[in-house]
């Protein structure tokens, strides 16, 4: 509701912190395996902050997606608990939980599964409306029309089909459904990977103008750092179903304190040349381990450039402490020591 | 001088499809030398895949080549029989693709997949070939090669697969390897590792390689030369230092702009390219690039500019040319934003529910 008034309307005195993370478990048990998890989010804490781009990064497998789904409550959590505005979603249930979903959108993927493609584009960005009750018929009409000409689309397509539109539209189609209810929150989860380059970057803008205009809170999930980097504020690294790092988005470029973090920023080739040149990726061993049976102590040890193991880093679990600059946490038992 | 190992020229390739023909490579014409690294790059339905399938001769229904020559090393490749084709492809020229696992066979085993690409050429004896799968997956970097040749695929990771591929596509020492988006489906530091064996390789064998991306990063870390595709044509062309210093073409300009760097210090807003690439059965009068060029002039709208010299060994298609565009026109190309009669009118409607949720 807040987000379609100006923003001084915001809340001042409220907690700056929109949602919190502590300590989250979700574990899949495999059928058959005695007891045997994946243990797809493994102890998380994370903070998303009012008015923010919180971006979370990490390679497939590290339970960023889960994560995700966690925080939207669209599973349930196997421990921990995750506030948003105040309110312990991992217990809510009902109209509550309802009233809670209505502030927090996400943005997916894929924009060909992503929407019913037996639904009219009008119906499809009318449905959270229609879920939630909102306004009359004729209003929802109109919001629908406004929306769409927001994100870029002519407001006279309501009547078309999904398959009528190109990747990059239907990706627009599928941003105009989240910010129909007004969302306070928004998650986008891997929203442009799936794009062509042009297009990916007339979506990265609109995100960047929509968050200005309706003073949205993001998070930002995908595996490429330079977009990640782009669009967000703050940085989360994630590994293996843990966070290892946080940091503002310059602090983690300028100064890594985690080796990981170090590691996947290295790995990313730059369009340039003359830097590519001289570029030295530390390039890691071997691939991420199962997430069934993780490494013991801190679970990048197997892959780390300059772990003591064995020693304190296969035997003991790091956790996330200050490190670097202000408001930068690194969970490493030689933090910044590379 | 390096020696021309292939040469394209005026290479047309045409679907003909029920709803008209669609040229989905127009004219194209290029050369890739002995031991270079070619970057194509350009967005989807640009024609770069359809211009390295030509090359091998693997267009797939109801595509053909229309007209052209590709020669290699003197020998046209469009006029082989299918005997002198099956030799040309996999020992003269090979290519790996971008999913490693839609392109190994489930099920048969790693090691006699790679065997049987070596024996189907008669270069190595079954034995020989035994040996030499051990060899190439070591050189690929695939750790307990000797043990991983009894895996099947999917006991593979992603990046063992794209290893395993590559290996498969050196097995037969090709001069020229085409690599079609082989770091797309990978993860960042997998994919790291990967471009540096593509590095080590191009140095130790002296492969030549095409790299087919949307990528430009990548072809700044790859490549020595880049070719732009758009819409079937090359619209720029030249030494990799040379076109991202000073591209030439709006829409390599763009291009690049449209693409966060790592290393960016603020968040510039990026470069977004309008509307969306055309329709190839039915492509825009004048150039192609025109209905989305934030630079166009009347001229462009009716016809067609050649590729003519625009710095050394660079070329590039287009009648405006970026250094001839002023700061003022830069910045207006970075600045288009959200309606905000849009915004205002969704403040005004009512978002309050009519009965409790």
């Amino acid at each position: 509701m807040q987000a379609a008034q100006p923003r001084q309307a915001a809340i001042p005195t409220a907690d700056p912190v929109l949602l919190r993370v502590e300590n989250v478990y979700k574990h899949f048990p495999i059928a058959g395996f005695g007891g045997a998890a994946v243990r797809a989010v493994d102890g998380v804490d994370l903070e998303v902050r009012r008015g923010e781009a919180l971006g979370l990064v990490g390679e497939s497998g590290c339970g960023k997606s889960t994560l995700a789904r966690l925080i939207t409550a669209l599973l349930p959590v196997t421990a921990g608990k995750i506030t948003f505005d105040g309110q312990d979603i991992t217990t809510l249930r009902g109209a509550k939980l309802r009233r809670i979903r209505r502030k927090m959108q996400m943005i997916f993927q894929d924009p060909f599964a992503s929407l019913d493609p037996r639904m009219t584009v009008g119906d499809i960005i009318a449905e959270p409306l229609d879920n939630f009750s909102i306004g009359s018929g004729r209003e929802r009409g109109q919001r629908v029309a406004e929306l769409l000409r927001l994100v870029g689309l002519n407001p006279n397509f309501t009547n078309r089909y999904p398959h009528e539109f190109s990747g990059g539209q239907r990706q627009r189609i599928g941003i105009a459904r989240a910010l129909a209810v007004n969302p306070s929150f928004i998650v986008c989860d891997e929203a442009v990977s799936a794009l062509d380059v042009s297009i990916a970057a007339q979506i990265i803008n609109l995100l960047q103008d929509l968050q200005r205009e309706f003073n949205l809170t993001y998070l930002f999930i995908a595996h490429d750092l330079a977009v990640v980097r782009h669009l967000s504020d703050r940085i989360a690294v994630m590994y293996l179903g843990k966070v290892v790092e946080t940091a503002g988005r310059n602090d983690i470029y300028d100064r890594p304190q985690h080796p990981y973090t170090k590691a996947l920023l290295s790995s990313i080739p730059v369009p340039d040349p003359e830097v590519e040149r001289d570029r030295a990726p530390i390039t890691l061993k071997g691939e991420i381990p199962s997430p069934v049976n993780p490494p013991s102590g801190c679970r990048f040890h197997t892959r780390c450039p300059i772990a003591r193991a064995p020693g304190i880093c296969s035997e003991e679990e790091p956790v996330l402490e200050p490190h670097g600059a202000r408001d930068q946490v690194a969970a490493c038992h030689f933090a910044g020591q590379f | 001088m390096a020696q021309t190992l292939l040469q394209v020229e005026d290479l047309r390739t045409q679907f003909f499809t029920s709803r008209g023909v669609v040229k989905a490579v127009d004219g194209v014409t290029f050369h890739i030398d002995s031991g270079e690294t070619l970057g194509v790059v350009g967005e989807s339905g640009c024609g770069k895949t359809i211009s390295a399938l030509s090359i091998l001769r693997l267009v797939p229904d109801p595509g053909r080549i229309v007209s052209g020559r590709i020669l290699f090393r003197g020998n046209d490749v469009t006029k082989m029989d299918s005997e002198a084709i099956r030799e040309f492809r996999g020992n003269d020229v090979s290519m790996i693709f971008q999913d490693p696992m839609t392109s190994l066979n489930p099920v048969t085993k790693i090691g006699p997949q790679i065997e049987e690409a070596m024996t189907a050429h008669n270069r190595f004896t079954p034995e020989q070939a035994k040996v030499r799968v051990i060899e190439l997956l070591k050189r690929v970097r695939v750790p307990a090669a000797e043990s991983r040749v009894n895996d099947y695929p999917h006991q593979f990771s992603g990046g063992m697969r794209q290893r395993a591929m590559i290996a498969m596509g050196l097995a037969n020492e090709p001069a020229l390897l085409i690599a079609d988006e082989p770091t797309t489906a990978l993860d960042v530091t997998v994919q790291a590792q990967i471009i540096s064996l593509m590095k080590q390789l191009n140095r130790e064998l002296g492969t030549a390689m095409m790299l087919i991306t949307h990528n430009m990063a990548l072809v700044a870390s790859l490549c020595q030369r880049v070719i732009v595709m758009y819409a079937g044509r090359i619209v720029e062309e030249g030494p990799v230092e040379q076109i991202f210093k000073s591209p030439q073409h709006p829409y390599t300009w763009s291009l690049l702009r449209s693409v966060p760097r790592v290393d960016e210090a603020r968040k510039d807003r990026l470069v977004s390219i309008r509307g969306l690439p055309p329709d190839l059965s039915n492509p825009p009068p004048g150039c192609k690039f025109h209905p989305r060029c934030p630079f166009v002039i009347d001229h462009c709208k009716t016809e067609e500019p050649s590729l003519s010299e625009v710095g050394p060994n660079q070329v590039a298609r287009c009648w405006v040319l970026m250094r001839n565009v002023t700061d003022e026109a830069l910045q207006v190309a970075r600045t288009a934003s959200i309606s905000q009669e849009a915004v205002r009118k969704l403040r005004a409607i009512s978002t309050d529910a009519s009965s409790p949720a």
